[in-house]
């Protein structure tokens, strides 16, 4: 058993305003902790916020023609405090995806995006709650966390197992459902509808442990 | 019908709450409601009791020709922290993307649908598969063919359609629908089980997720339609708000019949 995290006092997360419509419901995710999230896509807001979180429902394509659009790109690159991306925003952070006929993504972290793989009887997107299994229990944003929980999942892509892989889930292929290497981490699921599953892990996003090395 | 050895997502719980005015009702053909609680309290209790998602269907919404309250959905969506789907008054991509922005996962489609297939379509492209349900009224007709209804909130306007559920279910996953619930009319509200026989066709073409609507009595019933139609959820209103199936329950049962499902109550988290 961990102990408990607290959300920084005062911590200020940005939200940024990809235009997706999950926005609200992570914000109120954030709220439900204790903090406040701003939904902004001023860069000068996202760089001096203590967190960043890049959510994201709809396509690739789409998706990285908006941050270019708000010139988000490069701020997303100078950003220091922790960023988190979610579902689509965490596909965003890799290399390359297969969507859309193949587009570049942000490149933060190593490994490429390719669509779940057509089995019979395998229902794609993958919608619902489906399994981790954490491969590195000692990451802060897994802490109190163990295999075996389920949290809520909706894609039809994934991102390929790699070093950034904190832990996986299995829908035809095992990708990663968690990732993180210091300064951007993902969820591939959607934490502010996993009940208490994604509420620790948004908790301890937020928490000063997030920046610690483990 | 095995599970898919390649994939443990659980089957999915999905209570239903008819919603008048901001408050969970209970009635039969828009007459004699009963006022069941307030919608955020009910949320909150079927979600500690383990459902896997909710479905708030605005009932006066569709007869009243507007879209869904966004005020309770603002409020839900505050609250909830599981997927929640809305139904009733979905007729553009307007109303759909009001409800979306105010936090919900996913509306649903039932009779604008048919009215104007391209509907799916154009909700799909807007805001992803994963956000359009179609909600599919069917009824076997006296030569033996399962058929569409629209229109089915009110008795006296339902109306028999000519396409068969067959040809539907496949047409509006080709435009775009991203999980099917298929209400099954004859045993609705019989409380004498899924209807296996209509589940399991529908299956057989419906290659996006598919949910059991109608006829949910007891606990066997849910085994029985995963066990037997291999649909992705089931969906009750009436046994799981008179307390007849405690969802607790229904899950241990189900994790006993092998049946892969969230027991959230197994799971520990640390909060």
């Amino acid at each position: 058993m961990s102990t408990p995290q607290r959300p920084e006092p005062g911590a200020r997360v940005a939200l940024v305003d990809s235009g997706g419509t999950n926005i609200a419901s992570v914000a109120h995710a954030i709220e439900r902790l204790g903090s406040h999230a701003s939904l902004t896509a001023d860069p000068d807001e996202i760089l001096s916020a203590d967190r960043v979180i890049l959510p994201g429902v709809g396509a690739a394509a789409a998706g990285m023609a908006r941050l270019r659009e708000l010139g988000l790109v490069e701020v997303l690159r100078e950003v220091t405090a922790p960023v988190l991306g979610v579902c689509l925003g965490m596909q965003l952070l890799f290399e390359h995806s297969e969507e859309d006929g193949g587009v570049d993504l942000l490149g933060f972290l190593p490994g490429r995006v390719r669509r779940i793989p057509a089995v019979p009887g395998l229902r794609v997107p993958h919608m619902g709650w489906n399994i981790l299994d954490l491969h590195r229990t000692q990451a802060p944003l897994l802490a109190g966390l163990s295999s075996g929980q389920r949290a809520y999942f909706v894609h039809s892509y994934v991102a390929e197992l790699g070093e950034a892989t904190l832990a996986t889930t299995t829908h035809g292929v095992e990708f990663s459902a968690v990732v993180g290497d210091g300064r951007v981490w993902g969820a591939q699921f959607h934490p502010e509808k996993s009940a208490d599953v994604g509420a620790r892990l948004l908790a301890n996003f937020l928490s000063p442990s997030i920046q610690e090395t483990p | 019908m095995t599970a898919n050895p390649t994939s443990r997502l659980a089957k999915r719980i999905i209570p239903c709450l008819d919603v008048q005015d901001g408050r969970v009702v209970k009635g039969t053909q828009f007459r004699n409601h009963v006022d069941m609680g307030d919608i955020v309290d009910l949320a909150t209790r079927y979600r500690a009791e383990g459902a896997d998602e909710l479905v708030f269907y605005d009932i006066t919404a569709s007869p009243d020709g507007r879209g869904p309250d966004i005020e309770w959905v603002r409020r839900v969506a505050r609250t909830l922290d599981i997927p929640f789907c809305v139904a009733g008054g979905i007729t553009s991509g307007e109303t759909a993307r009001e409800v979306l922005h105010a936090g919900a996962d996913k509306v649903s489609v039932n009779t604008p649908a048919t009215q104007r297939p391209e509907l799916v379509t154009e909700l799909a492209e807007a805001f992803g598969v994963q956000c359009v349900v179609v909600g599919v009224d069917s009824l076997r007709d006296p030569d033996g063919i399962w058929r569409i209804r629209q229109f089915t909130g009110r008795p006296d306007a339902t109306k028999a359609l000519e396409v068969t559920t067959l040809d539907w279910v496949q047409r509006v996953q080709d435009l775009g629908a991203g999980e099917i619930v298929l209400n099954c009319m004859g045993s609705d509200g019989v409380r004498a089980g899924y209807d296996l026989e209509q589940l399991s066709a529908v299956r057989e073409i419906c290659r996006v997720p598919l949910v059991a609507s109608g006829g949910a009595g007891e606990i066997e019933h849910f085994v029985d339609v995963f066990r037997e139609a291999d649909v992705d959820a089931a969906l009750a209103a009436s046994v799981f708000h008179s307390g007849h199936v405690p969802i607790g329950q229904l899950k241990d049962r189900l994790a006993e019949a092998g049946i892969e499902v969230r027991r959230p109550d197994h799971e520990g988290v640390t909060k």
